[in-house]
């Protein structure tokens, strides 16, 4: 059976590449330390998809690499696959994970109230935000190693829904 | 009759929630990575590998804590027993073992022959003095602060330096009695 790890362990790393990244390393630089965070994420899914691709026949098209990351590759890393796959066809595709482990403990940001204070939801979406970088970087680092480039974006207004959107570059 | 010490984490890491020790592996790689980037001096990178451990350790002996069901440990004997067989098992997925004391029994150390946190991993040349592993030392030292022990905490084998097992020596330096912020009285 594969090695496994306590999911305490990676929410914990997790944690801390944010934290360290935006609150020690690059403090007043967010963009700076979106991209580090980013980067990681990119190194990480660049060698997984490696790994997980090495019996595999080469994927014919764009939307056959895609669905590889929809279904081994996210059932390898979350136990689950993706749950709803969009394309507009013109090389945008949105990847929608109904329950995605890595912002299932966040708090949503819209409903927590009207009495708070100016700022505080601002402060709380942007450091949610934080934590995206990463699993876009792996998104992006999964796809480049099989030869496609593209910009990763994901959506977080219906958590603990998380809706990624692929752009390929062409 | 207080419930004994569970003498391994083999129950509670069976229980827990765990992922893919590889996206764990890599990814703590591609930290360590990053941060000889960043911050390119190696020393830089050791502190920064043991302050986030250190986060880490402070947050994680509540899990630990809530979940292993220990009871308070007699002497520090048995709280080095309880890190190497129920904290690194419900954690890591690994046991170690511990040797080494010293004659006051504050000082042993914890033997890792198998370490999820290195497979793949080999140090280039330029990367002698790094403590790859420092962000467990990191966890050890935070958790038992938590725990009001005090503690120094140095690598003394390193498989990625050449060594046949990870050595970590923990050295007790005090142990802060329990203070309560308030007085019941006031």
């Amino acid at each position: 059976m594969a090695r496994e790890v306590s999911e305490s362990c990676m929410d914990s790393l997790l944690t801390e590449i944010v934290s360290s990244y935006c609150n020690v390393l690059y403090v007043s630089k967010p963009e700076l330390a979106a991209r580090r965070i980013e980067a990681i994420g990119y190194q990480v899914g660049h060698q997984l998809s490696e790994r997980y691709t090495m019996e595999r026949p080469r994927f014919s098209d764009h939307l056959e690499a895609i669905k590889f990351i929809c279904k081994d590759f996210w059932s390898e890393l979350f136990k689950k696959q993706i749950d709803n796959l969009k394309t507009n066809h013109r090389g945008t595709f949105v990847l929608q994970d109904d329950k995605f482990a890595w912002v299932s403990r966040m708090s949503s940001t819209e409903n927590s109230g009207s009495t708070q204070e100016p700022g505080i939801g601002n402060k709380a979406a942007e450091a949610s935000s934080m934590h995206l970088y990463f699993p876009c970087g792996i998104i992006r680092g999964a796809l480049s190693n099989l030869g496609i480039s593209c910009a990763v974006s994901a959506d977080i207004s219906n958590l603990p829904s998380c809706s990624f959107v692929i752009r390929i570059k062409v | 009759m207080a419930p004994a010490v569970p003498r391994s984490g083999d129950a509670i890491f069976a229980n827990v929630e765990r992922v893919n020790a590889e996206l764990f592996t890599l990814t703590y790689g591609a930290i360590v990575r990053q941060l000889l980037t960043d911050l390119e001096e190696v020393e830089e990178v050791n502190k920064q590998l043991d302050q986030m451990g250190y986060n880490i350790g402070i947050r994680l002996i509540d899990e630990f804590l809530a979940k292993s069901n220990v009871t308070r440990c007699v002497d520090f004997r048995e709280t080095a027993e309880v890190i190497a067989k129920v904290g690194f098992k419900m954690f890591l997925g690994v046991t170690a073992s511990v040797t080494n004391w010293d004659n006051e029994g504050t000082c042993c150390s914890l033997i890792l022959e198998d370490n999820p946190l290195v497979d793949f991993v080999e140090l280039p040349d330029n990367c002698q003095g790094l403590y790859y592993c420092n962000i467990l030392s990191g966890v050890v030292r935070g958790a038992l602060e938590m725990v009001s022990m005090k503690t120094e905490i140095t690598w003394i084998r390193d498989m990625l330096r050449g060594d046949d097992a990870f050595e970590l020596q923990v050295k007790l330096l005090k142990q802060v009695p329990e203070e309560y912020p308030y007085k019941d009285d006031e």
